[in-house]
């Protein structure tokens, strides 16, 4: 049975007696009772559907967050003209866009970015109640809070972008819209404007532990599988038990590039990689426009950035400065 | 080996997902192999790519015109030959020879079609030549003083090239690439949001992104808003626009990279979009055209408002403009850089 781990893809399902999980203290809303079994969602995580936890938290979250998706949505429908298949063809397209300049931080009116501002009142919302619930279950279970904190990183650079920068820069013009390929393009446009984030510390900072986090990802994923049948997938126990998977691919790694973290360490490198992604990455644009108004300048100024070799006997000089 | 149910289900998985994706691809992505040149300093990514097979359908659309042969003098000038040529408000310094040629041969250039209002009769009475009743005989004549303007005034932008009315007309009455004031499809207004100029599918002109549909009223038209967005300066000093500019301006780059053929390393160095000193000549070239298609647009084609119907205006009641595609095509230099205007030096004067 242990030699099924090898495969790439999950061959072995466990469908046992309905695990209910540990007592509720009081306080806690009794879990729901539907319980369920599904051979496809096996194949990709546990079998067991359910119980799931709802409670008055998680009630007002998704209420918030369908509010949200339901003014983004019509305002989308709207303008198409309410035509259901232009809807689903452009949807990639569509988008919800914020107040422009001349409001500033008040209330704009509907049609330009008031629907923005009440979208994003009511996906905060819903995000941060989502928040409370992700420390409240793991509470409730008698866990750390780990999950909690990291999922905070990410909304730490959510709030940045679409509210705490905005509010520096006395602007809501300055958040993000809705959509798909409108947020990515207005992607496009921040960096432009504010002179390349690639030249932005902190966006560097942000890729290398993006990047990092997907290389800790495979490597921690690749050295349990590998070790598994040999009781590697036991990896918490053997954190203070070390057992043989543990010594062979911890030699593995010796070997290979001379040190080897943990059980235990690799766990928090993968945490801190995680969450210092979004972190430093919600530095870097609450900085811009801020206080840094353009990154390729800041980095000439800062010999960050290399000049390289022009052709100076045909200097090209800006037209507009030559009438 | 058996195969288990689990594993031929997920063989299955990926084995639709990947059709669903190569079928978009064999449909829409071009194939190797691509020509590569380099254009900057190594290491900078300035390197143009060609797809040598849509290079030759672009040449295939840009055929290259042939000249009339030139005609000898009648020694006689339009203006002196009160007779024959009268209401002649613009052209009456030519010989009466080089006169009738190129009447000739803005017939070919503009209006060649066969037919009741084609040919001469397209923009003349062929009863009373010199009569203005019909709009687009005004029209050519705005359209000669437009014509010389950029021979004389923007030799920074056409050179020595120069441009004719084929360059834009190419045997049309209308020029394939023209624009009006564009307020997009309609929207259910009232208190819903506006889409504001941008997040439509399938525009052409900011290269099919959700970048807004027309950056060309607000930018190349008089008068026109700034198209430098980015700050000067590497700590905040109030110089750059706000980001809905900076979208239209990186738009209006999106429409000027599909005119021309070519991509942002053409002109830029795209690590500082905004310096000078790192910037290929071309975009000096460039920086003039857009000058110059601000002032036809307003100077010129702009002033004929009142003079075109309706049916050749705009949504918007705006008659149809200039942008960078309606001269160059696809080509980085119109028409592969072959001047016409050399045979026909009469465009390339000032006006009277």
């Amino acid at each position: 049975m242990m030699i099924e781990y090898q495969n790439i893809f999950t061959r072995v399902q466990v469908h046992g007696p309905d695990d209910l999980g540990v007592p509720m203290k009081p306080g806690n809303w009794p879990r729901e009772k539907g319980i369920t079994t599904n051979w496809l969602l096996g194949i990709i995580g546990d079998a067991q559907l359910g119980p799931i936890y709802i409670g008055g938290i998680g009630i007002m979250s998704l209420l918030c967050g369908f509010i949200a998706i339901e003014i983004i949505g019509l305002n989308m429908l709207a303008s198409v003209n309410w035509n259901p298949i232009q809807f689903v063809r452009q949807l990639f397209w569509l988008g919800l866009e914020p107040p422009p300049a001349k409001y500033g931080l008040a209330l704009a009116p509907l049609r330009e970015g008031g629907w923005w501002q009440m979208a994003g009142f009511f996906l905060t919302i819903s995000i941060l109640l989502w928040w409370v619930r992700t420390y409240r279950r793991a509470r409730a279970l008698g866990m750390g809070t780990h999950i909690a904190w990291a999922f905070a990183a990410a909304i730490w650079l959510y709030l940045v972008l679409g509210f705490i920068r905005p509010l520096l820069m006395g602007n809501f013009s300055e958040a993000v819209p809705f959509g798909i390929f409108p947020h990515l393009d207005w992607t496009a446009a921040f960096s432009i404007r504010y002179g390349n984030l690639f030249y932005n510390p902190f966006h560097m900072l942000s890729i290398a532990f993006l990047y990092g986090s997907a290389l800790l990802f495979a490597m921690h994923g690749a050295t349990i599988l590998s070790v598994s049948r040999l009781g590697g997938e036991r990896e918490i126990e053997q954190i203070i038990d070390r057992g043989t998977a543990s010594e062979r691919a911890a030699l593995f790694w010796r070997w290979t590039m001379g040190f080897n973290a943990t059980m235990e360490s690799i766990h928090r490198w993968a945490w801190w990689f995680a969450v210092l992604c979004p972190l430093v990455g919600g530095i870097g644009i609450l900085l811009t426009g801020t206080v840094v108004d353009n990154w390729y300048l800041w980095s000439v100024k800062h010999g960050v950035a290399p000049m390289y070799p022009f052709d100076l006997t045909a200097p090209i000089v800006d037209p507009a400065t030559a009438q | 080996m058996k195969l288990s149910a689990t594993t031929l289900t997920a063989s299955l998985l990926v084995t639709v997902i990947a059709v669903l994706l190569i079928i978009p691809m064999m449909l829409q992505w071009e194939r190797p192999p691509m020509e590569s040149t380099q254009l900057g300093f190594r290491g900078l990514g300035m390197d143009k790519i060609t797809n040598p097979r849509l290079a030759e359908k672009v040449k295939a659309a840009n055929p290259l015109p042939t000249p009339d042969d030139p005609v000898p003098n009648d020694g006689v000038l339009v203006k002196d030959d009160k007779e024959n040529y009268k209401n002649v408000q613009v052209l009456g310094d030519l010989d009466t020879a080089q006169f009738n040629r190129l009447m000739g041969a803005i017939t070919l250039w503009v209006a060649p079609q066969e037919g009741d209002n084609a040919s001469c009769a397209y923009c003349h009475n062929v009863e009373n030549m010199a009569s203005d009743e019909i709009y687009t005989k005004v029209v050519a004549r705005r359209m000669l003083q437009m014509t010389r303007a950029i021979n004389t005034q923007y030799k920074s932008h056409v050179a020595e090239t120069g441009v004719t009315c084929y360059t834009c007309h190419r045997g049309q009455p209308v020029p394939a690439n023209v624009w009006a004031t564009n307020p997009g499809p309609k929207q259910a207004g009232g208190m819903a949001a506006s889409r504001d100029g941008q997040n439509l599918a399938g525009q052409p002109v900011p290269a099919f992104s959700s970048l807004p549909y027309d950056p060309f009223t607000t930018l190349l038209n008089k008068p026109a808003e700034v198209i430098r967005v980015q700050a000067t300066t590497a700590l905040p000093g109030g110089t750059g626009s706000d980001i809905k500019a900076t979208e239209k301006t990186y738009a209006l780059m999106m429409h000027m990279s599909t005119a021309l053929g070519q991509n942002c390393t053409f002109c830029h160095n795209t690590r500082a979009f905004s310096n000078w000193e790192q910037s290929r000549p071309q975009r000096v070239t460039a920086w003039h055209g857009i000058q110059m298609v601000r002032d036809i647009n307003s100077t010129y084609i702009g002033s004929l408002t009142d003079v075109f119907p309706a049916n050749r205006k705009g949504p918007e009641g705006d008659v149809y403009k200039t942008n960078c595609a309606t001269c160059h095509n696809g080509v980085n230099k119109p028409l592969y850089g072959f001047s016409m205007a050399k045979s026909y030096p009469e465009l390339s004067v000032p006006n009277p």
